[in-house]
């Protein structure tokens, strides 16, 4: 008997995880259509784009700063027991703008926006703010997740943009001023190697990235329970589910951009 | 679309057998109320008994899992939720804790019905919001504010000003009173019924504050155990001869209706 009860408690985690993976599926497929549909609201768009890309531009562009720097530091510090350290600069452009740009940019906005959004339509939920909305004859979803998705796919990408040039100047400023590399080579090195591909194939995982980020906010906000711990739970899920999502589609999008170029 | 003209006679509310189960626990078992064109009703019955299920079951923010539910002769369970969203138009709701959106000022939160929903200019609602405000007994300076800045009972009252500003025909009033202290309780009975009498509307009100129900109701309906158990004018509330009802009016402990003190 406690083998058929083991065996039961697997069964209802795999079940539930189904059900969850077809809602998910689902409020996903909702949230497509009515990016489609009219009324789109240009204004809420508007303001999620200063929202999730103005007030992030901080704390990305200090990360990508510091990665940069970071990379070409451990990439000398590497390459030099192969006497390969003229490699730096190329190093440093190719992963900032094919890997860690969108990556590193996805994770700090996971932890920035996703969870304000969560909390925000979490606690909208919890205090029928929602509710409201459809007796108001107005969509919920067209009002609060069209415009958090639609800018979260737009902003991303010049997000990664900005954090490619601040990345790979954290390079230059490391090279130049503490590896001693010549100022006008390094970036002749960086240039030569700059691949108009790598960054146009950054910026698609960065669109992908924003969208899974805002996603990811919006349904567990919206579909959170309970009061101030099921706005707190909703919060914690968007951000883990978000990041290990980002995590997975680098992957995938890796494999597909990058593989047999 | 224009919805059809229901012949006369037909309820403005009519909920038969209806049924909403979450999970094991059944809240609505086979229900029936009915309420007519311009008739005041107030649900009373105590805390988990199905007050705000069957509200949300009428307004169309939940879908009863059984039975009918007409709006002007129009069925609401089994439709799309586009047919639905026509015949919401039709309502207003006050809600228990207000619900006021945080992330706007007062007179945008009075003015959404009519800019969001109903497209007109921000102008001429932001106008229309303020008058609203004036019924309501709140100066053009409150619709500057932010809700937060408001206390409970002038949350309410921009509340209130919310759900009538679109000329609702049917106003749902989900606990109007709870919270606030006796007089600012008055203070939204009478509002309540100025308002509802002003626009000729349909109301259906849900709450336990018995004060307010004997001033707001024209007819009273009692829940107990997702059935009403009974329904008659407000003057009858006190000899109904029914001891659920008596129980609950006095808010005795001792009685037929016995206290759940654990969630099934």
């Amino acid at each position: 008997m406690p083998l058929l009860g083991f065996l039961a408690s697997i069964g209802a985690v795999f079940l539930n995880g189904l059900a969850a993976s077809g809602r998910m599926a689902l409020f996903t497929l909702s949230a497509l259509s009515h990016c489609v549909r009219p009324p789109i609201y240009l204004r809420l768009i508007g303001r999620q784009v200063i929202d999730i890309g103005y007030y992030s531009l901080p704390v990305v562009g200090l990360t990508a700063l510091f990665t940069g720097m970071v990379l070409a530091l451990q990439t000398y510090t590497g390459f030099s027991n192969f006497a390969a350290e003229s490699a730096v600069p190329t190093v440093v452009v190719l992963s900032v703008t094919r890997e860690l740009g969108p990556v590193i940019a996805g994770l700090m906005v996971a932890g920035r926006i996703g969870a304000a959004i969560a909390a925000e339509l979490g606690t909208m939920r919890v205090t029928d703010q929602i509710d409201a909305l459809t007796t108001l004859s107005t969509s919920p979803f067209k009002y609060l997740v069209v415009p958090r998705v639609l800018a979260g796919t737009i902003t991303l990408p010049i997000l990664v943009f900005v954090a490619d040039i601040i990345g790979v100047f954290g390079g230059f400023l490391v090279g130049s001023y503490k590896l001693r590399f010549n100022a006008a080579a390094y970036l002749q090195r960086t240039a030569d190697y700059m691949q108009a591909n790598d960054i146009t194939a950054g910026l698609v995982k960065a669109g992908v990235f924003g969208f899974v980020v805002a996603l990811m906010g919006c349904y567990f906000g919206y579909n959170s329970k309970g009061g101030a711990q099921g706005v707190g739970a909703a919060t914690t899920y968007a951000v883990v589910s978000a990041s290990i999502l980002i995590l997975l589609l680098d992957y995938v999008l890796t494999a597909i951009l990058f593989v047999g170029r | 679309m224009m919805s059809p003209k229901p012949p006369a006679g037909t309820p403005k509310i009519a909920v038969r057998s209806v049924r909403k189960s979450f999970g094991r626990k059944v809240v609505l078992d086979g229900l029936d109320l009915e309420i007519g064109v311009g008739e005041s009703v107030v649900v009373i019955g105590g805390s988990g008994t199905g007050k705000s299920v069957l509200a949300k079951c009428i307004i169309g923010l939940m879908q009863a899992d059984g039975g009918s539910v007409k709006i002007d002769g129009e069925e609401m369970v089994g439709r799309s939720a586009g047919e639905r969203e026509r015949v919401m138009r039709k309502f207003g709701m006050l809600f228990q804790g207000a619900a006021l959106f945080d992330s706007l000022p007062v007179w945008e939160n009075v003015a959404f019905g009519l800019i969001q929903g109903r497209n007109v200019a921000r102008a001429e609602a932001k106008r229309t919001a303020l008058d609203t405000l004036a019924q309501v007994g709140l100066g053009p300076e409150v619709g500057e504010l932010r809700p937060s800045e408001l206390s409970g009972g002038m949350q309410k009252r921009v509340a209130l000003a919310r759900a009538i500003c679109v000329e609702p025909e049917i106003i749902i009033f989900d606990e109007p009173t709870t919270g606030l202290d006796p007089i600012m309780a008055d203070v939204i009975n009478d509002l309540i019924i100025k308002c509802v009498r002003q626009l000729g509307a349909t109301a259906m009100s849900i709450t336990h504050d018995m004060v307010s129900a004997r001033k707001i109701a024209d007819r009273i309906a009692m829940i107990h155990k997702g059935r009403i158990i009974w329904s008659g004018p407000t003057a009858e509330i006190d000899r109904s001869g029914n001891p659920f009802v008596e129980q609950f009016i006095h808010g005795r402990a001792e009685g037929p209706i016995q206290m759940e003190v654990r969630a099934t």
